[in-house]
């Protein structure tokens, strides 16, 4: 029997708190899931620091991979002998699904920011690669890791493939709104995601949902909403992001300047010098990560130190509203105030908006922009969502951004009470 | 401060006006791959390179009122029109951040349709591959786009002139 048909003499599950089981029968996925590239995933945490908000939110990339991998298996069932749905593509969407986040490294978000990389590169590149990914993608077909990459990287010619793991209603947003809200504990994230795949259908070259379930896709689109502004942009996480990028922002700038660490930066030598090789890369988890941080907290950078200290035992910046526009001039006082005042600005007065951070909520866009979330209706004529629900269209036209201005108060607090300027730093973040 | 949302803003400063998110999007894509520093992160679509963290940082800039979006009914769909403010001038006045020149590639592009963008957009996203394999690639990518060897010619000759 040829290895893409090998099947398990046993299915094997695996309990899952958000799906209950999932699903394994095929080699190919098992052996997957025993490679040492996928198992690292268990070691990068699916929501950054949005555990220092969240303590429940302690969970994986690899939990959520298998949370995707399932709701494909789980839709592929449901297409079974439709038209418009070719079953031959059913181990590449199962294969593209499980793999498609293999690529993400520790604290993704900034370290993307800082060193300029791109997960979907090193995606690509463990799949393409060295790999025992590639091994066994390679015996299923030596085409086949190319298309699986293809698929990740949406330039798959069978677009139907591609909007299963990625779209505006698809497997990876399915699951991680489920799992994010599980584990973070909040009540928001829930939707009826059996009527979802009930109602999914394959044309042509997308999945469509059934007009009859449009309540249920509602549900999902409100649930995104409330998601990304209940737990995705919640301003303390994001206080944890500032202080994470800025230590990355310094180590670098340390490095350029030669400065002798106590603790040699082994691990992050080749992202300083925006060089990074897949091996180096596989190597840098969020445990690694965190043991630099701690002794980083040693070094006699005051400002590497401090902003160590704080992430390590959760002393983060606190916040203010801020308006860009009107509080222009604030800004630029604020700034000299606090560079005469010994804080350095660069690492110690930071605005940050909400979309600096990678989840979207849905926006249909215009005609050819990116693919809205199409309803087949009873006359088999597609409509977009937005044009049908009232619901999504009054969310999609509601625009609500969000900027932020992070400063240490503890600093400020401790300038001496005779300070001219600190009087006026705290008039100005209090006004 | 908000030195992406200020780089974005020099691009408004220097088009006047753009009509249309798609065509938006691909102009800022071919600005990024002609070496301009645009942070902004793309992926690929089923229209092409496109990059959600621009469609966000836009919506902030309106928001702020930096710039100026106008919604346009055309029966089917939406398309919006954007330009730059009073206040989005002031905003880049006191920015400190620098670009280098993007106005003539800016106008080259503003000449083309949404829909030449996107395929020069998408040619310049496989520019790892060679010149046979692009426009391969292009065929299977935008197999319903219907692209033609003329398109494909003209879309080579504009890379030439907009990279160098």
């Amino acid at each position: 029997m040829a290895y893409k048909d090998e099947k398990l003499d046993e299915e094997k599950v695996f309990k899952d708190p958000v799906h209950r089981y999932v699903h394994v029968r095929d080699q190919v996925i098992w052996d997957l899931i025993g490679t040492p590239e996928f198992q690292r995933l268990r070691r990068v945490r699916q929501l950054g620091t949005t555990y220092l908000t969240f303590h429940g939110a302690e969970h994986s990339r690899f939990n959520h991979s298998l949370g995707v991998y399932e709701i494909v298996r789980r839709i592929l069932l449901n297409f079974e002998g439709r038209p418009d749905w070719n079953n031959d593509e059913r181990l590449l969407c199962l294969c593209a699904a499980l793999l498609h986040d293999l690529g993400h490294g520790p604290f993704s978000h900034s370290f993307e920011k800082v060193f300029k990389l791109d997960h979907e590169d090193f995606t690509k590149k463990i799949i393409l690669g060295d790999t025992h990914v590639n091994e066994i993608l390679k015996r299923v077909d030596l085409e086949f890791p190319q298309k699986v990459a293809d698929v990740i990287n949406k330039t798959y010619e069978d677009k139907l493939v591609v909007s299963l793991i990625s779209s505006q209603i698809d497997a990876d947003r399915m699951d991680y709104l489920q799992r994010d809200a599980y584990f973070t504990g909040v009540s928001y994230g829930h939707f009826d995601m059996e009527r979802i795949l009930r109602v999914m259908r394959p044309v042509e070259d997308q999945v469509v949902i059934k007009e009859s379930g449009m309540h249920a896709v509602e549900d999902y689109i409100m649930s995104r909403y409330q998601m990304y502004w209940q737990v995705y942009f919640h301003p303390v996480t994001r206080s944890a992001e500032v202080i994470l990028s800025k230590i990355l922002h310094r180590a670098k700038h340390l490095y350029e300047q030669n400065y002798k660490f106590d603790f040699e930066p082994t691990h992050f030598i080749s992202f300083f010098e925006g060089d990074v090789n897949l091996e180096d890369y596989l190597r840098l988890d969020e445990s690694v990560v965190l043991f630099y941080f701690q002794m980083w907290a040693d070094e006699k950078d005051s400002i590497i130190s401090d902003l160590c200290v704080r992430f390590t035992n959760r002393q983060l910046f606190k916040y203010v509203e801020f308006n860009p526009n009107l509080q222009m001039k604030e800004w630029m006082e604020l700034y000299s105030l606090f560079r005469d005042v010994g804080m350095d600005p660069e690492y110690y007065l930071v605005v940050d908006s909400s979309s600096d951070l990678p989840y979207d909520f849905y926006r249909p866009g215009e005609e050819e922009e990116r693919l809205p979330i199409h309803l087949l209706m009873p006359n088999q004529d597609l409509r977009e969502l937005s044009r049908e629900s009232d619901i999504v269209e009054a969310i999609s036209g509601k625009k609500r951004t969000d900027h932020k201005l992070y400063f240490p108060l503890d600093f400020v607090e401790a300038l001496p009470d005779d300070s001219e300027a600190k009087a006026r730093i705290l008039e100005i973040l209090n006004s | 401060m908000l030195a992406n949302h200020a780089k974005l803003m020099k691009f408004f400063s220097a088009s006047e006006e753009v009509v249309g998110r798609k065509k938006l999007q691909k102009m800022i894509y071919i600005l990024k791959k002609c070496g301009v520093p645009y942070d902004e992160k793309y992926e690929f679509h089923f229209y092409g390179p496109y990059s959600e963290e621009l469609t966000l940082r836009i919506e902030e800039l309106c928001n702020l009122g930096f710039i100026s979006e106008v919604k346009e009914d055309k029966s089917n769909y939406y398309q919006y029109r954007y330009g730059m403010t009073q206040q989005g001038e002031e905003f880049l006045n006191h920015s400190q951040v620098e670009l280098p020149p993007i106005e003539d590639k800016i106008e080259k592009m503003k000449e083309k349709s949404s829909r030449f963008l996107e395929l020069v957009s998408t040619m310049l996203y496989f520019d790892d591959l060679t010149k046979a394999e692009i426009e391969e690639k292009i065929q299977v990518v935008k197999k319903k786009s219907n692209y033609t060897s003329k398109d494909l010619e003209e879309a080579w000759q504009f890379i030439e002139q907009i990279q160098h």
